[in-house]
This record gives structure tokens, C-alpha cells and sequence, in this order.
């Protein structure tokens, strides 16, 4: 039979953002893929290296709409691990407990996705009409149902009152409630198994290989959690588990029953944390414009992991001595998690496309930051040159320690 | 076996629908007395804390420009007023509402209000411009 190419992209109905796929197919079958990243470059980290930290903060949480949490938390980790910032322990706590409510939130809309990406609409609105209350709740703890502007160098803005404990506490119990009718639905329902069954496999090598993360490399059986590899804010004073199936096969049920179980145990994180909250400071330096100060006599360089809910966020600062850092750089998960789509679209049938690409939880535009556009032309980078300018920068950044 | 989504789904047809309807009273004055006419449906109360469009005040302003350090979005020019004075003028067409410059300010000049729908044809009308 002959081969044909079809491409799918960059704007397609079956993806929220846009991102080429050329694949090969041979009939149905998938034989292997081509993916095309770049046409959602923003250059946010150029725009931030002409902004002092605290202006970085709100850039950073625009970095994506879902993890707009994640990426602030990671950065003022990077600023406090630069400067040598404590951060209170109460301030740890509700860090934890926001980016837990994230989690739980990001989770619930992407089984929302998923279920739309089989064509089972029912399920997308059983599953978003419960995502309202942690919408709700983040709104009342934060003052916004996304962008939360929560986050500090130092601490977070905002303290967590009686009120808000006790409106945290139902609504997780409403979640444990609530959660088992997502639960029965995914994990019995019929036509959700067949359409994720044995589709989609990442095998537990390439998924060491390919150096995926977040729940697509827990549901391939590799436990990798920056939470319990490296534990930090409340973390390191609880005890969690990386959430691996136990005979993982590396299918998107696999992925699907991870986020699932991912969900639970986020709500016992919480609980936990409503329980053994600290009194205390919220902040490090409570007075911005003095932090701004000190922080533009800072030098050095630090870095700030956080598992965000699609998997491990980056990010990486240098200070030197300048209002704006010199460099600022931020690694979203789905960039580790392009690369594992090959194996996993190998041999699958055209049909499955959608909910395949879906199922690593993409954010492309939080991915998307490598396009090189020199003298208004586009250029596809080798290995080598990439290696080449991945040098020039190593010397440029020492040149500035 | 009756498939799981069945039972949710039956249920369901027998709930009320859990959509909030939007707030008539909110929309903009030109389609509100259209509206009039129609039901009104009470407007769901935002969060006590949200975090709305900005109000100012002229007055207690003190010209110490903190809040245009720390705006991440470039809203906030320095002015001077009529006497002369140091005062601010913001866009908030651009504002991202992040409350950062509320945070900052010394004497408290700046506040969120519930104010949410800023929709507007002109990005610098006078809704969207404070002074
Ligand atoms: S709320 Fe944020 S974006 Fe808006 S004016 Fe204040 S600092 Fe700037
Ligand atoms: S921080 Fe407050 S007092 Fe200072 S310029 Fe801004 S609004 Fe005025």
C-alpha cells in the first residue's frame, strides 16, 4: 500500500492551541509523525528580562492560564534560591494548598478534554460542572478564579482566613464525594475504555528515554515526582507518594486512572495541610519596594522546580547587580513531553489522533520558545548549532558572574 | 449492565441546570433597557476579595510612584495635575488587575472594586481612564 502524508495543524479543531503534526500513514495506520512546534512563540522571556522580579511574577503566571500558579511558583523559588531568601513556614503552607487546588483543577478540566476529545460531551460536562467549586474557591481565597496573583519572592500576598479554611474543608468534602461519580464514569464506563485501552503506549524505556514527566511518565510506571524527589514548601513534612499504577502499561487509561488518583490524593494534601497550618508571617519582606531594592544589589543564579499538574516546571535566574535579572528562563512540562508523543502515535489508527495529543495534557503556547526568526526568516536549527549557540550562551552568562 | 453515565445523566434531567444565567443588571447601559423589559436575573455576588477594576483617589495621592515600579503591565503614567502636583493617570484598558499597585501604595490611595465588565468601543474612554 502506499504512503501518504496527512498533515494536522496548526490550526485544527481537535487541538486548543496551534502545533503541526505530519503524519505518515499507511491506511489507517499511523507509521511515524513529524512535529512542528513554533507558531505560538510570545518571546515572554525577553519581555521579562526588561522587568524587575516582582513585575516577572504576574508575566510568569501568563505563561498559561491552567498552571498560572506553577510558573510563578518555580520562578520565586529561582529568585529565593538566587538571593538566599527564608520564606515562613505559613507561607509554605498556603503555597502547597494553592498549587494543590491547581492541580485538582487542571486535572478535572483535562478529564473534561479527554472525555470531548472521544466524543463523549456528556461526560465533558459532569466533569467541568464539578470543576466549578475549586474555581469558585480559588476565587474567594485569591480573588480571581485564574490568574490568581497570589504568589511573592519571599512568601505569598495573601493569608488564609478561619473562613477560608472552613470553605476549603467542605468543599473537599464535596470532592471526596463528588469524585466518585467522575471515578465510576471513567474508569467503568465502556466506551471510555475501549477508546483508551491499549492506545497510545509509552513504554516505561521510552519514557526514561524520551525523559517525559508528570503523570505521562508515572502512568509508564517510572516514579518521578519532584514532590517527593525534592521536597519542598509543605511537602517535605508530609508524606507523599508518586501515584504509579501498579502493572502500568503506559496507555491512556493508565494516564487517565493517574490524574484520577492524582486528584484524591490532592485533596488529602490539602486536608493535611488545613490541619497542621503554622501561625505566623505570610512574607519574607513585607515592604515591595525595599525587596525591589535589595533585590537589584543581588547576585547569582538560582534555580526553582515545582510539579506542576502536567509535570516538572522550570525555572532558572541569573541576578547580576541590575534591577531586571539577566537572564530568565522557563521550561513548561510539555516541552519534555513532545518528544514522547512519537512512540506514542507510532501504529495508532488516524482516529485516535485527537485524544492521543491530548492526553500528555499539552499547553503548547507554555511550550513554545525556542523559534529562531533571523532577518524575517524562519531557520530550522541542528543539533550542531543549537549546540553552537547553547555554548555562546554558557560564555555569556559567565561573563556576567 | 446499565453503563455508569446513564444513572449521572438520568439524574441530571431531573436537577436544576447548574449554569449561572448572566447578570441583566451588569450589561452595559445601551442593551440594559432591552433587558429591562425581559426577567431580570439577580447577579451572582463576586468573591469579597476580587479583584475588579481599579478606582483612585486623586486627592489622597501622594506622587511617591511606587505603583509604577511594580505594575507589570505598564498601566500607570506619572502626571502632574493642574496645581502641579505629582499625580498618576491609568489605562485601565491594559490592566491585568494583578493588585499589585493597591498593595504598594503607602497611603492606601488605590482600591479594587467589584467592577468587572469593562467592555467598551473606545479602549481610552473615560470608564476606562482614571485620573
Ligand atoms: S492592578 Fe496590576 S496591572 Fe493593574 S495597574 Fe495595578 S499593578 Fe498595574
Ligand atoms: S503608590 Fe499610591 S501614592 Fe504613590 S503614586 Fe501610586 S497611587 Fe500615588
Amino acid at each position: 500500500m502506499s504512503e501518504f502524508t496527512l498533515p494536522v495543524g496548526p490550526v485544527h479543531p481537535a487541538f486548543k492551541e496551534p502545533i503541526q503534526f505530519k503524519f505518515k500513514i499507511e491506511g489507517e495506520k499511523i507509521k511515524s509523525v513529524d512535529i512542528d512546534m513554533g507558531y505560538n512563540h510570545r518571546g515572554i522571556e525577553r519581555a521579562g528580562m526588561k522587568r524587575n522580579p516582582v513585575q516577572i511574577i504576574y508575566l510568569s503566571e501568563r505563561i498559561c492560564g491552567i498552571c498560572s500558579f506553577s510558573h510563578p511558583f518555580s520562578f520565586s523559588r529561582a529568585v529565593e534560591n538566587a538571593v538566599g531568601i527564608e520564606v515562613p513556614e505559613r507561607a509554605h503552607y498556603i503555597r502547597t494548598i494553592i498549587a494543590e487546588l491547581e492541580r485538582l483543577h487542571s486535572h478535572l478540566l483535562w478529564a473534561g478534554v479527554a472525555a470531548h476529545e472521544i466524543g463523549f460531551d456528556t461526560v465533558l460536562y459532569l466533569v467541568w460542572k464539578n470543576r466549578e467549586k475549586v474555581m469558585d474557591i480559588c476565587e474567594s481565597i485569591t480573588g480571581n478564579r485564574v490568574h490568581y496573583g497570589v504568589m511573592m519572592i519571599g512568601g505569598v500576598r495573601r493569608d488564609l482566613t478561619e473562613e477560608h479554611c472552613q470553605k476549603l474543608s467542605k468543599a473537599m468534602e464535596y470532592y471526596n464525594e463528588t469524585l466518585t461519580a467522575i471515578e465510576d464514569v471513567f474508569l467503568n464506563e465502556k466506551t471510555i475504555k475501549m477508546r483508551t485501552q491499549g492506545i497510545g503506549i509509552l513504554s516505561k524505556k521510552d519514557a526514561l528515554a524520551l525523559s517525559a514527566v508528570g503523570p505521562t511518565v508515572r502512568a509508564s510506571g517510572v516514579p518521578k515526582d519532584v514532590r517527593v524527589d525534592q521536597p519542598y514548601a509543605a511537602y517535605a513534612d508530609m508524606d507523599v507518594k508518586p501515584i504509579v499504577p501498579e502493572k502500568a502499561n503506559g496507555d491512556i487509561f493508565d494516564r487517565v486512572w493517574c490524574r484520577l488518583v492524582e486528584v484524591r490524593q490532592s485533596i488529602q494534601i490539602i486536608d493535611f495541610c488545613l490541619q497542621n497550618i503554622p501561625k505566623g508571617d505570610t512574607l519574607a519582606e513585607k515592604n515591595i519596594v525595599k525587596l525591589l531594592a535589595d533585590l537589584s544589589q543581588a547576585e547569582g543564579e538560582g534555580i526553582g522546580r515545582h510539579e506542576a499538574p502536567r509535570g516538572e516546571c522550570t525555572h532558572y535566574v541569573v541576578l547580576n547587580k541590575q534591577p531586571n535579572p539577566f537572564t530568565w528562563k522557563a521550561r513548561a512540562p510539555t516541552y519534555n513531553n513532545v518528544l514522547p508523543w512519537v512512540p506514542m502515535f507510532k501504529d495508532a489508527e488516524i482516529a485516535d489522533i485527537p485524544i492521543i495529543s491530548a492526553s500528555i495534557d499539552p499547553c503548547i503556547a507554555c511550550a513554545d520558545r525556542v523559534t529562531i526568526v533571523e532577518n524575517n526568516k524562519t531557520k530550522t536549527l541542528n543539533k550542531i548549532d543549537l549546540h553552537k549557540k547553547s555554548i555562546e550562551k554558557s560564555k555569556r552568562l559567565k561573563k556576567c558572574q | 449492565m446499565i453503563p455508569p453515565m446513564l444513572k449521572y445523566l438520568i439524574k441530571q434531567l431531573f436537577t436544576k441546570p447548574f449554569t449561572n444565567l448572566f447578570p441583566a443588571n451588569r450589561v452595559p447601559n445601551d442593551t440594559s433597557a432591552f433587558l429591562a423589559k425581559g426577567k431580570i436575573t439577580p447577579p451572582i455576588p463576586v468573591a469579597e476579595n476580587y479583584r475588579g477594576k481599579l478606582s483612585y483617589e486623586h486627592d489622597k495621592c501622594i506622587g511617591c510612584y511606587s505603583c509604577i515600579r511594580v505594575c507589570p503591565a505598564n498601566v500607570i503614567k506619572a502626571v502632574t495635575d493642574k496645581d502641579g502636583k505629582r499625580k498618576i493617570k491609568m489605562d485601565v484598558s491594559k490592566c491585568t488587575f494583578c493588585g499589585q499597585c493597591i498593595d504598594v501604595c503607602p497611603v492606601k490611595c488605590l482600591h479594587s472594586t467589584p467592577e468587572f465588565l469593562l467592555a467598551d468601543y473606545d479602549k481610552k474612554s473615560k470608564n476606562l481612564t482614571l485620573e
